[in-house]
């Protein structure tokens, strides 16, 4: 497929690698803040190709893993509901909340549909006029446009059974957020490219300057990695700290301006929790007051019910980069991506999935 | 949950397109990629073209791989 297979060449690899091993002189730590990357990392074997003074650790770029079990449990309550067709992306339905999950939800006579996309959405909510359709708002910057869009389109057809439950989450306050706690101690940062598409590369100039951090924007193909890799430890090797791009054919300094404004125009920012984090202020996104009859929060009556975090999971600890899976008791015991005890093992692109499926049996 | 692919436009209908990759068609919206035309590529994310793929820069990059891998002589 092109732009695809180019970027997967092994031969132009080992000339990234020998440049890596080159310029890594220097003991680093990276954060690949994007479980998109952390996939590609593992499935590739990439870390087995940098040198030892190198270390690579995952971060809370996953939707799905980071939502909490209280949000979950708004979702899961919805789709108890008569009269409601949840939509959702896949990757949401194993994800246990604190009881159950939508899966579960859907099996128990709740309807539950999974969409690939909001579009999918809007139609459900067109074919079934007597029915409320909600929308399960998960995702970053990357995704947030396609909701607002959704919203404007709902609105502009005066559909009226269309609703979001908004648990949208954004990048760099995460960041800033996890930076602030001190945990984890990073030398450079693999910036989420899909994300910086959107909201481009400039986004990420606070963390050079203001922490002294150098920061790549990174594509999604093994090539991307590499090149990223190796300007961060150029970066390190010269005392650097700034924002470069490692993929250029996708990402701009200034990001896609549009999406931006369709994205502010429906939303503002807003508090957020995280798993594992807690609530952090304007890291969320929820629906302006103009567009309050599409939020699913404030139209429907619904209980949640207590919230309970599931024993012995250390997902949280995973997300902020302080554990990494195999260090979880119960990682490939009890938690497995059939049985998954939480949402880093049932997402594609959780950690726990990455190391289960890609990693050794003591890679840690 | 950030996937996006690159995908070709085919045709273009209002905010809506046809899109093919690996021999896959599928409709995308425009609405966020509005200055995209037929024959360029763009990033598919959930049904929605988020950005324009810039192949010049595709390219250089290529080649600027292809160099190190010459230049970089093994250890």
């Amino acid at each position: 497929m092109k732009l695809v297979s180019e970027f997967r060449q092994s031969e132009l690899a080992q000339g990234l690698v020998r440049s890596i091993r080159r310029h890594a002189t220097k003991e680093a730590r990276f954060m690949e803040f994007c479980g998109g990357h952390t996939v590609v990392i593992m499935k590739c074997g990439l870390r087995q190709l940098l040198p030892p003074t190198l270390t690579l650790t995952a971060g809370p770029g996953c939707p799905v893993c980071v939502t909490d079990n209280a949000d979950l449990d708004k979702a899961i309550a919805l789709a108890k509901l008569p009269n409601v067709i949840v939509a959702s992306f896949g990757d949401m339905l194993r994800v246990p909340g604190s009881c159950s999950s939508l899966q579960e939800a859907k099996a128990a006579g709740g309807d539950v549909r999974i969409v690939y996309s909001t579009l999918d959405a809007l139609t459900l909510a067109r074919e079934n006029p007597e029915k409320s359709v909600v929308f399960i708002g998960i995702g970053f910057e990357t995704t947030g446009p396609t909701v607002a869009a959704s919203v404007l389109q709902a609105a502009q057809e005066g559909l009226t059974n269309y609703y979001v439950l908004s648990l949208h989450k954004l990048c760099p306050p995460i960041i800033k957020a996890l930076l602030d706690s001190g945990e984890v101690n990073l030398q450079g940062l693999i910036c989420p490219g899909h994300v910086s598409a959107v909201i481009g590369a400039n986004a990420w100039e606070f963390i050079a300057r203001d922490y002294g951090i150098p920061c790549v924007v990174s594509g999604f193909e093994p090539l991307d990695i590499l090149q990223c890799v190796d300007m961060l430890a150029q970066q390190v090797a010269r005392g650097e700290a700034k924002v470069e791009i490692a993929y250029r054919r996708g990402v701009t300094p200034e990001g896609n301006q549009t999406a931006i404004k369709i994205m502010e125009q429906v939303f503002e920012p807003a508090p957020a929790r995280w798993r594992g984090i807690g609530e952090v202020a304007g890291s969320g996104l929820k629906l302006r007051p103009e567009f309050e009859r599409f939020d699913a929060e404030l139209n429907f009556e619904f209980d949640p019910g207590p919230t309970i975090e599931h024993k012995g999971c250390l997902c949280g600890d995973i997300l902020r980069g302080v554990k990494t899976p195999p260090q979880c008791s119960l990682f490939r015991r009890v938690c497995t991506p059939i049985n998954p005890v939480g949402p880093c093992m049932v997402s594609s692109e959780g950690s726990c999935a990455a190391y289960y499926h890609y990693g050794e049996e003591n890679d840690g | 949950m950030c996937l996006a692919v690159p995908v070709r436009i085919k045709s273009i209908e209002g905010t809506e397109a046809e899109v093919e990759a690996g021999g896959i068609t599928r409709k995308a919206s425009l609405i966020l990629t509005p200055q995209a035309k037929v024959g360029d590529y763009v990033l598919l994310h959930a049904g929605y073209a988020i950005n324009i793929v810039n192949q010049a820069e595709a390219e250089q990059t290529l080649a600027l791989f292809s160099q190190m891998s010459q230049l970089m002589e093994p250890e």
